[in-house]
């Protein structure tokens, strides 16, 4: 018999409070769905705090001559041509309303002198095309769908809650369970369908701009109930993290400092990225600058701390104070160094990852029925390389359609599904293992697990690749899994963050393993995949997505899948622009 | 795309480059951190870390937590100082972990103690969900019926929604909440929804787009009067949020300006 637990009803169970997750959550109550929303920080504190740069869409309030079909070809040429053609184009539609409908629930945007949303310059992006506030839009848009989800009948929030498992009847998916963090009691969501909206993964690498939240628990769900997962090879590095003080390293560094003119340089004071882009320079795409920095580095031209320098001095104080506020702030705090005086010392810094769980371009579904997957956690609109200021939009356009289709999934699903009390059990078991000190097991410490985790990932998964150091990482992945079968920690169940960790390690190892098995495959050189022994891009390999799904045995597989050829009418904005 | 040229690729190798982080020259230092429960408070333990160049107290109970007890409860998410996750009391004073320098606290050991002005959970974690109460309790962003029923983009000024920029601001972290004797020393939770919402409020009665009045709400039931003004949540605000000068005291003026204008309230007897 299982433990007993805190039981919830729902329509439709939404993973993830940032802004895919509310916004799923907005759209799922107002289609007339109860709606529970589970979050495993405290609400607003999701990664959507830290995009800082803005929202692109193709309003051309300051270029005229952007509009959504430049918008689309330029995200598809960031992603190296293997995005999903259709996510881009209903993504660069619909973000302009996004915008519109965020400004219309109290959300604050800078304006132009006349009175628009005010745009601004970012990296690959032809116009000027931020919708932005400061350096500090992502708080603008999590706080500005907070206020509305609680706002919003039929919605309700459940904070500090981890999910471990989705549930299943028969092929169906039928809610899923955890724990309550506070207390350690175990919950379960009985759910006619499931948003996954719980980011993306940077943990298990060393240099990370993540929060301990970013393990990856949304797509090692979804894998482990049979969704597939796409394009996992592909993970950004930001071009700019902070690299001292060390407690410091990693952290983000806006790209709206380059965005605002900033610029690049190197020990010997030279300014690389005329080299490297001499067309797009600082502005370059994300891939390029990363890599940029990181050879001028390798070839013994760093900076003090060995990173590149990041120069704004030239705007002025005033400029700087108040269009990179938190960024004045940020280096004022943690490295004592202040940036209207001096320049800043960065290093690429692991950020984002564009694969994710496979879905449907229109309804946002996976290859699991009821299970539905948004944002960073799902995988396609990106491609190879994401360019800044699409993430804050894709969670919006797509948080929505997947809480749409939810929602109408949930009304023709009618009937609730049914639990299986033998699945919960085991779950339950194999949650409570590393407490149980009965068993004689010496035990793994779960944060030095974690750590050689991140060392594996760092060196050999990293921002350089080639078939041994995968080889090598994929080596260490499948000794870490042995491993972690004996991880032991103390304490009790009441807010035990060591105990936590013992899941968030077998997440992050799933996760890590699809990134490695993807990285071998894909053998070229292709947006954020840098193979050191395949230096060009393949255009047989820009003809396929990699997808890892779990085969019968339970080992995890790739399969190449084809890339959707692009149609004529939408082919033509590539040449256009 | 551009091409892009590659002169050191040959060089380079699959590893990261040798940046190693410097550590410190072997000092340590002293903490004092809370822990247990309310059920079991075992008060505050002495542990020491291993300084290393600009390490902030977040890092340190993150050296805990790895080496120590790895049960240490504390809250963070960004690391950054942007989430406003890892409230906490520092030397006796409300501060976010992840932003308080070692090096620049003063010598001797360091106390870390959670919030004291909400229910303890477990060592430095509180339960600070009644502030997620509180803001249910505020009416929305409310657009005049013209505003929503446009099809087209909004026109706003800049001048008009600059003073606003300052209170968007907020992580939610409630250094000031947790700060303000209103509910710190007189717990009066329950009648004073506490300078956070304050600045909401202010936000939001100021936005020029909104068309809601929330002053007698923040008067009767947010207990604006009960602030006196001593501004120390705008001494603890992490973000520099004038939260007395700016957000209090014009919400108060405009609760007065409703309340007690005498013109205002002969006007509303004859309403009546």
């Amino acid at each position: 018999m299982a433990e007993s637990y805190i039981s919830h009803d729902c329509d439709v169970l939404v993973v993830g409070a940032g802004g895919a997750g509310l916004r799923a959550a907005i759209a799922a109550a107002e289609a007339g769905c109860s709606t529970h929303v589970v979050t495993k920080s405290l609400l607003g504190k999701a990664h959507t705090v830290m995009a800082e740069g803005g929202i692109a869409a193709g309003l051309g309030n300051v270029d005229e001559k952007d509009g959504w079909q430049v918008h689309f070809a330029d995200t598809m040429r960031g992603g190296q041509m293997i995005n999903n053609w259709r996510m881009v184009e209903i993504y660069a539609h619909e973000v302009i309303d996004r915008v519109f409908e965020l400004e219309r629930w109290g959300g604050l945007f800078d304006r132009t002198p006349d009175g628009r949303i005010m745009q601004r310059a970012f990296g690959a992006h032809t116009w000027r095309r931020l919708c932005h506030v400061g350096d500090r839009t992502g708080l603008e848009l999590i706080r500005t769908c907070q206020d509305r989800a609680v706002h919003t009948p039929g919605v309700e929030v459940h904070m500090e809650y981890t999910l471990t498992r989705l549930l299943k009847d028969g092929d169906r998916v039928s809610g899923a369970m955890g724990y309550r963090r506070s207390d350690g009691k175990f919950v379960v969501f009985r759910a006619k369908a499931v948003v996954m909206a719980s980011g993306g993964w940077g943990r298990m690498y060393k240099h990370t701009s993540n929060s301990w939240e970013g393990t990856g628990d949304g797509a090692a769900m979804a894998y482990d109930a049979g969704a597939e997962l796409l394009d996992m090879e592909f993970v950004q590095f930001h071009p700019t993290g902070m690299i001292w003080p060390p407690g410091a390293r990693g952290i983000l560094v806006t790209e709206a400092v380059r965005g605002e003119g900033g610029l690049l340089f190197n020990s010997e004071g030279k300014r690389f990225m005329l080299e490297y882009d001499p067309k797009k320079k600082e502005l370059s795409s994300r891939d390029v600058v990363a890599r940029s920095i990181y050879k001028e580095v390798q070839a013994g031209r760093g900076s003090t701390h060995h990173g590149a320098y990041l120069d704004i001095r030239h705007r002025g104080a005033d400029y700087i104070k108040k269009k990179l506020p938190s960024m004045y702030e940020q280096f004022h705090a943690l490295a004592s160094v202040d940036i209207t005086k001096e320049p800043m010392e960065v290093y690429p810094t692991i950020h984002y990852t564009m694969g994710g769980i496979r879905v449907e371009p229109e309804t946002a579904a996976t290859t699991v029925p009821g299970l539905y997957a948004a944002g960073e956690s799902a995988g396609g609109l990106h491609g190879a390389n994401r360019l800044g200021g699409n993430s804050l939009g894709d969670i919006l356009v797509f948080g929505r359609r997947a809480g749409e289709a939810a929602a109408e999934y949930a009304k023709v699903r009618g009937t609730a599904p049914e639990l299986r009390d033998a699945e919960i059990e085991a779950e339950q078991a194999a949650l409570l293992k590393p407490l149980d000190s009965t068993d004689g097991v010496k035990g793994e410490n779960p944060y030095l697990i974690h750590e050689a985790l991140q060392d594996a990932m760092q060196d050999d998964a990293g921002i350089a690749r080639t078939e041994e150091s995968l080889t090598r990482s994929l080596n260490a992945i499948g000794e870490l899994k042995e491993r972690a079968k004996n991880l032991k920690v103390g304490g009790t169940r009441t807010y035990n963050p060591g105990w936590h960790t013992c899941r968030d390690d077998v997440f992050m190892l799933t996760v890590s393993e699809a990134i490695v098995r993807s990285a071998l495959e894909r053998k070229e050189s292709r947006g954020s995949q840098w193979r050191l022994d395949f230096l060009e891009k393949d255009p047989e390999q820009g003809r396929v997505n990699y997808v890892n799904y779990r085969a019968d045995d339970g080992s995890m597989r790739v399969k190449p899948i084809p890339v959707e050829p692009l149609p004529v009418e939408l082919s033509k904005y590539l040449e256009d622009s | 795309m551009a091409t892009v040229s590659d002169p050191a690729a040959s060089d380079v190798t699959a590893h990261a480059p040798a940046a190693t982080p410097q550590t410190g020259n072997g000092e340590s230092v002293d903490f004092r951190v809370f822990r247990g429960t309310p059920d079991a408070p075992e008060g505050d333990k002495a542990y020491q870390v291993p300084m290393v160049p600009g390490m902030v107290v977040l890092d340190a109970m993150h050296y805990i937590q790895k080496h120590v007890d790895t049960d240490l409860a504390v809250r963070w998410n960004c690391k950054a100082a942007k989430c406003g996750s890892c409230s906490a009391e520092v030397n006796g004073r409300p501060v976010l972990l992840c932003k308080t320098r070692v090096d620049e606290l003063p010598d001797g050991p360091i106390t870390v103690r959670p919030m004291k002005t909400f229910p303890l959970i477990k060592d430095l974690v509180t339960d600070v969900s009644g502030n997620f109460a509180v803001n249910r309790k505020i009416t929305p962003f409310t657009p005049t019926d013209a505003d929503a029923a446009s099809t087209e983009p909004w026109r706003i000024k800049e001048p008009d929604i600059e003073r606003l920029y300052e209170f968007r601001k907020c992580i939610e972290c409630f250094l000031c909440q947790d700060v303000c004797h209103v509910l710190r020393t007189h717990d009066l939770h329950e009648r004073f929804y506490g300078p956070r919402f304050f600045v909401r409020v202010a936000g939001l009665e100021m936005h020029p787009k909104d068309a809601a009045d929330r002053r007698d709400l923040v008067r009767e039931d947010g207990g604006l009067g009960y602030c006196n003004i001593t501004k120390c949540c705008t001494e603890v605000c992490p973000e520099h949020i004038h939260i007395t000068d700016n957000a209090i005291i014009p919400m108060k003026e405009r609760v007065v300006d409703r309340h007690w204008d005498p013109i205002a309230w002969v006007g509303r007897i004859f309403r009546r």
